[in-house]
């Protein structure tokens, strides 16, 4: 039961409290890129959670089993993005091969994945963090979930603000960025949650 | 293009932040203080001058089908060497940057260089075009830190500016008031554009 309860704050925390977008500032390339649209801000978001739980994975395993024994955990930052970006490739060659639909949704947002830093920051943090295996695992598909959400939600409020009157100068960046600011405000709300 | 156009082309015209909104995360995240910013955009150009030095050499070598995991492979590695001297010299300003600096890797910027133009160009140039655009880069972060330590605690590198009777905007120095910050100021820039 407390084990329950305590993936149950992790998920809080990492979908709401610290939401990786708004309140630590990763992957905010592809929040502003790919939120012109709701349906491939959904396609955007699925790859992410999927490349996310794996990432996870693999980094954690990495690092427990090569880089720790062997005593090169200076070496952390560039094993951890080979893996990412060989883990992108692999993982766009299988969805190819074997769904053709989801590969034909996602198919462009795979490659932007590498250089996405929620990625990687996600592996790092797990190791900052001291996570154990599971809860590594877990925190990479809750911050996943996280990014979905607010990337959603974006491309919802950026739909509507297509028909809005607003200042030519302030279209299309300079507008999401505040809308971004607003939203970032209403999750502040989520501090307060105690569990 | 001459040597000194290559060089100014980061600091307004080509600005990597403000023109072309690359690396937006770092800028966020770190520029709640003056202090912050320049010990980020210091890292962000050492990297990115020196992977444009050694990815201008070794361009003719790489085979073109792996020449992005290459440049990543030498932007890691430079970014390890950063992350290890600055731990070692300033820890109070490692810490402060924390996660920001292994993510180096993932900025945009440093990777966009080395395709766009080191890969392109030869070792002089490069290391102009680095260095011009690692500049640009921190003055955004300059210039949005400078906004946002002011409005949000009145100092400027813990310094007090602002008379004492100032109530400091809090929400300047945290999360939403980067986004707005940062919002108002490309605005901006684009007014200044038409």
């Amino acid at each position: 039961m407390e084990f329950v309860a305590k993936i149950f704050s992790m998920a809080i925390a990492a979908i709401f409290v610290q939401n990786f977008v708004l309140a630590r500032f990763l992957g905010l390339c592809p929040y502003i890129g790919v939120s012109k649209k709701l349906d491939s801000a959904l396609g955007m978001g699925m790859a992410v959670i999927f490349v996310m739980t794996m990432a996870s994975t693999f980094t954690w395993l990495i690092q427990t089993y090569l880089l720790v024994p062997f005593k090169i955990e200076f070496l952390q930052t560039i094993a951890f993005i080979l893996t990412i970006a060989s883990l992108v490739q692999l993982v766009e060659m299988v969805i190819q091969k074997t769904a053709p639909a989801l590969y034909k949704a996602l198919g462009v947002f795979l490659p932007l994945i590498t250089t996405n830093c929620a990625v990687l920051g996600v592996a790092i943090l797990n190791i900052n963090e001291k996570f154990s295996f599971i809860e590594a695992i877990l925190n990479g598909f809750f911050a996943g979930l996280g990014f979905t959400l607010v990337l959603l939600l974006m491309a919802g409020i950026r739909e509507k603000l297509e028909k809005a009157e607003l200042p030519k100068s302030m279209k299309g960046m300079p507008i999401a960025m505040i809308v971004a600011g607003c939203m970032a405000l209403a999750f502040f709300g989520f501090a307060g949650l105690k569990i | 293009m001459t040597f000194f156009k290559e060089f100014t082309k980061g600091f307004v015209k080509e600005n990597p932040v403000f023109v072309m909104a690359l690396g937006l995360c770092p800028v966020l995240a770190v520029s709640s203080s003056v202090e912050n910013a320049i010990g980020m955009g210091a890292a962000a150009t050492f990297v990115l001058v020196f992977s444009n030095i050694f990815i201008s050499l070794i361009k003719n070598f790489i085979p073109n089908k792996i020449r992005i995991p290459s440049y990543i492979v030498v932007i890691a590695s430079f970014v390890t060497i950063v992350d290890m001297v600055m731990e070692a010299y300033v820890p109070a300003l490692h810490k402060n940057l924390g996660l920001f600096i292994p993510l180096i890797v993932v900025n945009c910027i440093i990777l966009g260089r080395a395709e766009a133009f080191a890969g392109k160009n030869n070792v002089a140039r490069s290391i102009v075009d680095g260095l011009g655009m690692g500049i640009g880069f921190t003055l955004a972060l300059i210039v949005i830190a400078i906004i946002r330590e002011i409005l949000g605690a009145g100092q400027l590198l813990g310094f007090n500016v602002l008379p004492e009777t100032y109530n400091p905007m809090l929400i300047a120095i945290l999360a939403p008031g980067a986004f707005i910050v940062m919002g108002l100021l490309m605005g901006l820039m684009n007014m200044k554009k038409k």
